[in-house]
């Protein structure tokens, strides 16, 4: 992480003069802003800049890309699994769930790798062919690095077992030979084709000898002269010791057994017994582990880990994983043979064969252009328990840091953010605060959007967010005169000053419309009304009408009254309140009693005196001045004459 | 239950529904739409399971859903219906309400007919225009009824430019809850609620709201008696008692399932983890 490797890239931005004018940047969260300054490199020239335009740059093209977004979902179900195993399995149960889990991340890559290819080849313009091309190249790394971190970490095969392993990994991945047998058995006469030998060759460098003893006996039948000696070959191909899965043999015993099949071919060869025939002969070499005769196959070997594999096989079939690395590097350097010099890909592997894991993940990292492939191989690592926690720069350790950078590239996506919180939630140090500062800031343009969200938030406590959110939506829904929308986001969000809000907005309308929007929702607010006085008000002052229109006057009238002296309604309203009251106190029978309506009065009068003086005036102020004496002088009226009224019905009846 | 397949789609699913079949047909479920939301640019897709020369032994269809056609749509895909056979109404958080029509000899989908300002909060007039996302449609030829969150029930004509008619009402945020039997839900769990006690057919009313969106799959015999015997059956049922067997129908939760729709023994779902999952045999 501390060196540099190698000169970064120059990306140019399209319509910027970056010799004219500086540029200036800015960092998001996956990635940058860049515009023109108006600051020229040059002294004063125009102080405009002449490109008008932000410029959003994005590194990370492949999380758009449509085929590996399938990749990121599919292994994403996979990774939730691999969480979720019960730690308390141990032993070879729990290892061989931890198989399976690597064997699903590679079959979803190699999915990918099959559909990519037959984009490629569907693919219209060589460009974007290409392009689809090399990305199956990359997954096609990509798996064999898996598949051998499998084999060594994983699975952990031990010696013998490990050679197979190994021979299966490279069968898997160089596999030119089923075209080729496919081309030679489709023949008429398949020894006799062109490229008869160089498949013999293969089968035999791929440890596939009961295919090649096949491929031999035609040979034998089609020329009789040679049938001898292949019948020999064959032989020897079928006899050579190699451990089969259920075999019982102890190690040793099949060591001894190699070595004296060894000698077996020793003696053949320096008996020339297979002089006559060059390709039987350098057969016969190969399967002596002869390592000039191998070196000459290159091309059919094709890399430097097939020719280790092929090396090891017939040289030293019990290999321990130990010595593994001599051989890799030693392989390298034979195949290279100072040629060409190791790319990326070869110093990954042979790391992995140097067991030195922190260096395959941090090859891997560089080498490779998002961070998925090094997240989810260093999380299975960590889940086998071979990584040691040795602390980064940052607190966390180095499967929590990948995992945050893979998780924090997702959310830069309008999409996969729903997977990165997931990733975050498996992250225990920084994993939380990480996603507190990531969710809130998805842009919400759907009311359905926002509710998964806050689901989201509210399943794992962040009730700051839920607030933040809800606030955010409070605020559009109320810009929208969704006032009844508002009301709910707020109520939600626990905001209590914005509900104060809202209800306010809500008495304005009705004073200005005389009706309430949102009738409903007023009317079932339920506990919620406690939230604010302000809401509680509103709640209770709907009620007040609900229970004028039902016609139950002494309860609305009490209702009224007591939103009064206890303070809950603002004195703003307090006019309306009492004109409220008026078509109480006119009614026919007494609804206030005595005892209200000195109360009424008393609130009248509070409201009065606390009236300000008004001075110079204009005409409409008049007006309204005039307005409101008379509503003063009406009530003054009615609560009198209600009082009188009261005052006789309380004196006669008696105990009612 | 049977095999169900799935398939990754690289686009999160909001809606899915099977195409109605021709009334007295006998053919079972074959070709269902899907709509995506969340992307950039979004798409409304139709699939089909039939046949593609590959049957199984029992000469059922085999293999998974493949893709027949697919167009773009503006915003997220809120709500989607077959307005018939060929018509396909989406409702977008654009506001916008849009008639999909899809040509079954070249295998196309194009746009039949669209209104652009179903919903809004600040009309097309006023100087500070802003969409609001139409949440809901649906249909029933040839009228289309859609909702937004502006809070107006539109109802539209198919052949008619302009909404028929405008309805402004108030906005509720509480779920519906109604009697299920197919459920999908945010937590990505697909559950089959099967009260049936004498009953061999699992049908039930045809019912869908709230949030966790719940479905129930149409009856195929007499619809009348078999309404009263659900109701009945679903008010009178003690799930101590009596035996519901609540069936997971996923392989594994992970994200939420959006969607799902049912026709006969098929059954479509969509998820948040960008797949689709489809299967045919349902009650087996």
């Amino acid at each position: 992480m501390e060196e540099f490797d190698g000169e970064p890239a120059v990306t140019v931005i399209p319509g910027v003069n970056s010799k004219k004018n500086q540029m200036c940047f800015d960092w998001g969260p996956g990635e940058m802003l860049v515009c023109e300054t108006s600051f020229s490199k040059k002294e004063k020239s125009e102080m405009v800049p002449s490109c008008p335009f932000i410029y959003i740059i994005r590194k990370d093209v492949d999380v758009y890309s449509q085929i590996l977004r399938k990749l990121f979902n599919e292994s994403h179900g996979i990774f939730l699994g691999l969480q979720r195993i019960d730690e308390e399995l141990t032993g070879k149960s729990r290892k061989s769930q931890l198989v399976r889990v690597s064997k699903n991340y590679r079959s979803v890559i190699r999915a990918c790798m099959e559909e990519m290819h037959q984009v490629a080849i569907a693919a219209k313009d060589p460009a974007s062919g290409r392009q689809f091309s090399s990305q199956v190249s990359i997954l096609s790394a990509m798996e064999l690095i898996w598949n051998l971190c499998e084999i060594l970490f994983i699975e952990v095969a031990p010696a013998g077992h490990l050679l197979l392993h190994l021979l299966d990994w490279v069968r898997l991945h160089v596999c030119e030979v089923d075209s080729l047998s496919a081309d030679v058995l489709g023949s008429e006469n398949p020894s006799n084709h062109d490229s008869f030998w160089n498949l013999v060759t293969i089968l035999v460098l791929q440890g596939r000898l009961d295919e090649a003893r096949q491929m031999l006996s035609k040979e034998a039948n089609a020329s009789p002269a040679s049938a001898g000696i292949c019948r020999i070959m064959g032989d020897l191909m079928r006899t050579m010791p190699i451990l089969s899965p259920g075999n019982t043999q102890t190690l040793t015993e099949l060591e001894l057994k190699w070595q004296h099949w060894h000698e077996e071919c020793e003696q053949y060869l320096q008996d020339s017994t297979f002089a006559t025939n060059p390709h039987l002969e350098s057969l016969l070499k190969i399967m002596l582990g002869d390592e000039a005769a191998l070196l000459e196959q290159k091309e059919l070997l094709s890399n430097w880990y097939h020719f280790l594999v092929t090396r090891l096989l017939y040289s030293n079939p019990t290999v321990k994983p130990i010595d593994l690395h001599y051989y890799a590097q030693s392989s390298l350097d034979l195949f290279l043979g100072g040629e060409s010099s190791p790319e990326p890909l070869d110093n990954i592997l042979l790391a992995a064969f140097e067991f030195d894991i922190h260096q395959v993940i941090k090859e891997c990292s560089i080498a490779l252009s998002n961070w998925w492939f090094v997240a989810h191989l260093t999380d299975l690592l960590d889940h086998c328990k071979l990584l040691q926690s040795h602390n980064l720069y940052f607190g966390s350790n180095m499967r929590e840091f990948l995992l945050l950078e893979y998780a924090s590239g997702l959310f830069a996506h309008p999409s996969l953010w729903q997977l990165g919180v997931d990733y975050f939630d498996y992250c225990p140090k920084l994993g939380r605060v990480s996603l507190e500062l990531h969710i809130e800031r998805i842009p919400l343009n759907t009311e359905q959007k926002a509710l998964k969200v806050l689901r989201i938030c509210e399943q794992r406590q962040m009730t700051e967010q839920v607030r933040s959110i809800c606030k955010i939506l409070a605020m559009k829904a109320v810009r929208n005169n969704r006032l009844g929308s508002a009301l709910s986001w707020s109520i939600r969000a626990k905001d209590a000053a914005f509900a104060t809000l809202v209800s306010d907005r809500f008495l304005r309308d009705y004073c200005e419309r005389g009706c309430f929007s949102d009738l409903d929702l007023i009317d079932n607010l339920g506990p919620a009304m406690m939230l604010s006085d302000r809401l509680t008000f509103l709640g209770k002052y709907r009620e007040f009408h609900r229970m004028y229109g039902e016609k139950r006057f002494a309860d609305a009238a009490s209702l009224l009254l007591s939103l009064m002296t206890s303070r809950i309604a603002p004195r703003s309203f307090w006019m309306t309140l009492l004109t409220d009251a008026l078509p109480l106190l006119e009614q026919k029978q007494v609804i206030f009693s005595a005892e209200q309506t000195y109360e009424l009065m008393q609130c009248l009068e509070d409201l009065m005196s606390r009236r300000p003086v008004r001075g110079e005036s204009d005409i409409q102020q008049l007006q309204d001045e005039d307005i409101e004496t008379t509503k003063v002088e009406m009530l003054r009226l009615a609560l009198a004459r209600n009082l009188a009224r009261a005052i006789i019905r309380e004196g006669s009846l008696e105990g009612s | 239950m049977e095999e169900i397949y799935a398939k990754f789609v690289s686009q999160k699913i909001s809606k899915t529904r099977w195409r109605p079949l021709p009334p007295g047909s006998l053919q079972t479920a074959e070709t269902f739409a899907t709509g995506s939301w969340d992307n950039e640019e979004n798409y409304v897709s139709l699939w089909s399971i039939g046949d593609f020369g590959n049957l199984d032994s029992d000469g059922g269809f085999e293999g998974d859903h493949q893709l027949l056609c697919d167009i773009r749509h503006h915003g997220d895909v809120m709500d989607l219906q077959f307005f018939d056979q060929e018509r396909i109404v989406t409702a977008s958080s654009t506001g916008c309400v849009t008639v999909f029509l899809h040509h079954p000899n070249n295998q196309t989908l194009s746009v039949n007919q669209q209104w652009t300002t179903a919903h809004y909060h600040a009309g097309p007039g006023s100087p500070s225009y802003s969409s609001a996302p139409c949440t809901g449609v649906v249909c029933n030829n040839p009228e289309i009824v859609t909702v937004g969150e502006d809070g107006r029930i539109n109802l539209f004509r198919a052949d008619h430019k302009e909404a028929v008619r405008t309805i402004v009402w108030e906005v509720h945020f509480h779920p519906s809850n109604p009697d299920h039997l197919f459920t999908c839900s945010e937590d990505g769990s697909l559950w089959h609620w099967d009260a049936s006690t004498d009953v061999p057919e699992k049908s039930s009313l045809f019912h869908q709201g709230g949030r966790s969106s719940t479905f129930l799959s149409h009856s195929i015999s007499n619809q009348a008696n078999i309404h009263q015997a659900v109701i009945s059956s679903w008010l009178s049922t003690d799930p101590a008692k009596d035996r519901i067997e609540i069936t997971s129908l996923l392989p594994s939760r992970s994200l939420s399932v959006n969607s799902l729709d049912v026709l006969g023994p098929c059954l479509v779902c969509g998820t948040d983890a960008e797949a689709i999952y489809v299967t045919r045999h349902l009650f087996s």
